[in-house]
């Protein structure tokens, strides 16, 4: 199984030995249709989608910009970024990852619920985090967060035990460090 | 120059400006504006088939065997579902499509209108890419742009879904030859750099062998051409898939015959044994390779391929060319003329030895009889029979396939239609249908099973109306024999639905269709009989009785490497104990 693992993508996306996460960029031809190419290209050949952002970047030229957090083995990924790129309207597809020292982001609005001292611990670690409140009532906050995906999580968890009620993620955007551009 | 006229017009205009002479298809009420174009013209001959399966498959026929894009035109809703299978078909084996079905008027697009269904999202999985036209003034660029994405790069199937109020309204028609599309650009050219490693490769190389695929074929002729060249000044062993059967022909030297799973003992162990393969449009398939970690442990691979995603899919290789095949195949003849390369032809020698060892084997080798037609004696016998005409082969799915590609020998490329990725039964009457319609003074014959020939049997109607002399030769065992073969292997004998209970008398059957019908079950009069039909100027069903329980040899057991194939023991009567060589892993395979 091994022997297999290291010549097929296939076999070894399902053995979870050698896993990365990679984030890909992917610029496309804003055309309908073409968020559900991607989306059944992940489906249909059983690729794994952690994340997904979409959003139009240049108006004039119609151009949108894909962000997909995905896992596999290295000659998994590879094999994921040819396929997307046999789709007709996909332009450019880049592997942050592998161009190294990518930013990432994800904004998060989270509603923590709670009264007394809860409350004031809830507001306490949101200023620790850099968190703005873009709401509040007597009995409750929503706190905006910006940050890597890490840190987002690392917030939540401390907010649960303090009366966590719902979170809202956007998803990863990502772009390469330095002056080149995809 | 462009022209005012409605959308149904701009159809068939666009189809005359690519050079579509013929194009098949079904009517209903979302294309009845396009048919009524077609009513007013005479360039464009619309053939009329039974099922929209039927005008995929002929579309399929009529493209491989003249390296044209093949048109299909069907009605919304059901005529669109209809022809998925041959969309999906034409996917996996690349060949380039247009489809253009019909769809509900815009304003009704989602309110599940008679006879709609979302079309591009039916089709987004099965073809290369598809397009909803929304207003008119998209349409004659997306009638272009089809034609230009089925047959660049990689080919494949192409659906246009066209609203019937698009169909009907006014807009500007002009074409463009010189398209240049935004997205979609393919790298014909391979790298000069990898190029000349992969010579000298070549040159370093003592078991080497060319591993060539359909690729080479939708190169186009001169690809062939070039291989046969390559081949004659190497001197190396070639091979093919399914798919590439005429690309090199089989009457070289250098043939070794199909390899995988049904192929010769020969080529599966030069596989096997080789330091350098060659894959040239060739795509690693799994009825290929065998069990992947066994698969040529020792050699060093380089693969040419148009499709990026191709190479490392399957296998991890030591080159890989992204190009198309006929371009990096002429760059590596002269790389090898001006450097003057040679083989190593000590080892060559020896290699060669050791294969003539292989095929000394004689893997396809059979207990003929004299009481019992042997269904790898008819197809050696229409083969001999055939050769020397202007032949083109279809077939159907199944043990007859494996047969006529073992025992009948292509000399050229594009004779030879059968459906190798999706394997789908049924597509091999329609095929000759839509190959016939190319070379009308051509010999077509669809070599099928008793059973895949009724899943497109209605096309015989098709093959009546419009004078198409196809003739039908169907391998009868009473079983749908690889069905019935696995079952034997596998599931202890228990043949589970696979006797084809109830067939209908096929002579009598090709006479209600208004064509002849002729059955033979003697060796003897076997030969009389194929000349028969041979001579016969209109359609022909052939009942040819063959053994019933022959098994498809040699063979590699699921979950087996090439070197663990099975030869048919001629010595023993009572067959093979396979059921016990193939082991739970492999039963679990396909």
């Amino acid at each position: 199984m091994n022997a297999i693992a290291a010549l097929s993508p296939y076999s070894s996306s399902m053995g979870k030995s050698n896993t990365e996460r990679h984030t890909l960029s992917v610029l496309v031809d804003n055309e309908p249709g073409v968020l559900a190419r991607v989306v059944g290209l992940f489906s249909g050949r059983g690729y794994n989608i952690e994340s997904l952002t979409v959003a139009e970047v240049a108006h004039a030229e119609r151009w949108s910009r894909i962000t997909i957090v995905t896992t596999g083995s290295p000659e998994a990924i590879q094999q994921i970024s040819h396929q997307l790129e046999r789709i007709v309207p996909i332009h450019k597809v880049t592997d942050l990852t592998v161009r190294g020292r990518a930013i990432e982001r994800e904004l998060a609005m989270i509603k923590v619920r709670g009264k007394g001292e809860n409350r004031v611990e809830a507001l306490r670690l949101a200023e620790a985090f850099k968190a703005k409140v873009i709401d509040a009532t007597l009995e409750s906050f929503i706190f905006e967060l910006t940050g890597a995906p890490a840190k987002i999580d690392d917030f939540v968890e401390l907010m649960r035990p303090l009366g966590l009620a719902e979170l809202s993620r956007t998803g990863v955007a990502a772009i390469a460090r330095g002056a080149e551009a995809v | 120059m462009s022209k005012k006229m409605t959308g149904a017009e701009m159809v068939i205009e666009a189809l005359k400006d690519q050079g579509v002479d013929t194009i098949f298809g079904y009517p209903g009420g979302a294309v009845l504006p396009i048919y009524d174009a077609l009513f007013q013209q005479n360039f464009v001959q619309h053939v009329l088939v039974r099922h929209e399966q039927g005008a995929a498959h002929a579309a399929e026929g009529y493209a491989r065997s003249t390296g044209k894009v093949g048109v299909l035109l069907v009605t919304s809703g059901p005529g669109a579902t209809n022809a998925v299978t041959g969309l999906t078909d034409a996917l996996l084996d690349s060949i380039p499509l247009v489809c253009i079905t019909g769809q509900v008027p815009t304003h009704l697009i989602g309110s599940d209108a008679f006879q709609e269904c979302d079309t591009v999202g039916i089709t987004r999985h099965c073809t290369k890419h598809n397009y909803l036209v929304r207003s008119i003034e998209d349409l004659p660029r997306i009638l272009h742009e089809a034609f230009y994405v089925a047959r660049s790069g990689r080919p494949g199937p192409v659906v246009i879904d066209l609203p019937k109020d698009v169909q009907f309204s006014t807009g500007e028609y002009s074409f463009n030859e010189n398209i240049q599309h935004r997205t979609y650009q393919p790298r014909m050219k391979g790298e000069a750099a990898l190029i000349q490693r992969a010579v000298e490769m070549m040159a370093a190389a003592k078991k080497p062998v060319f591993y060539t695929g359909g690729g080479v074929i939708n190169s186009g002729p001169a690809a062939s051409e070039l291989l046969r060249e390559l081949v004659a000044l190497t001197n190396f062993p070639v091979t093919s898939t399914l798919m590439g059967l005429g690309a090199y022909p089989a009457s070289g030297p250098n043939w070794l015959g199909m390899l995988g799973m049904h192929g010769t003992y020969e080529a599966n162990h030069t596989m096997h044994d080789c330091d350098l393969m060659i894959a040239v449009g060739s795509r690693f398939d799994d009825r290929i390779t065998g069990r992947l970690d066994a698969f040529s442990p020792n050699s060093k691979k380089i693969h040419i391929d148009i499709d990026p995603s191709s190479i490392n899919k399957n296998v991890k290789v030591d080159l890989g060319i992204i190009g198309d095949c006929g371009h990096v195949l002429e760059n590596m003849i002269g790389l090898w003329r001006s450097g003057a390369k040679k083989s190593d032809a000590t080892a060559l020698g020896e290699w060669w030895e050791q294969i003539d060892e292989w095929r000394a084997r004689k893997s396809l080798a059979y207990k003929n009889s004299k009481e019992v037609i042997k269904p790898q004696y008819a197809v050696q016998r229409l083969y001999e029979l055939t050769k020397d005409r202007n032949t083109y082969i279809t077939t159907e799915v199944g043990q007859h396939q494996m047969w006529a590609a073992q025992f009948y020998h292509f000399e050229e490329p594009n004779r030879w239609m059968t459906s190798g990725g999706l394997g789908t039964m049924g597509y091999g009457l329609p095929a000759a249908i839509g190959v016939q319609m190319a070379h009308p003074d051509a010999l077509v014959i669809d070599i099928a099973g008793e059973a895949s020939i009724l899943m497109n049997m209605q096309e015989m109607s098709t093959a009546t109306q419009y004078r198409l002399p196809v003739k039908i030769f169907i391998l009868n065992n009473e079983y749908m024999g690889m069905v019935r073969q696995w079952q034997e292997l596998l599931h202890g004998a228990r043949y589970s639905s696979s006797y084809s209970e109830a067939l209908p008398d096929f002579v009598k059957l090709a006479e209600a269709y208004g064509g002849k019908g002729i059955r033979c079950d003697d060796p003897a009069k076997l030969d009389a009989a194929i000349m028969e039909m041979i001579d016969y100027p209109g359609p022909v069903i052939f009942d040819c009785r063959v053994a019933k329980e022959e098994n498809c040899f040699p063979m590699i057991p699921s979950g087996k490497a090439h070197n663990e194939m099975i030869l048919l023991d001629l010595s023993d009567d009572a067959g093979l104990e396979i059921g016990s060589i193939i082991d739970e892993k492999g039963k679990m395979l396909v």
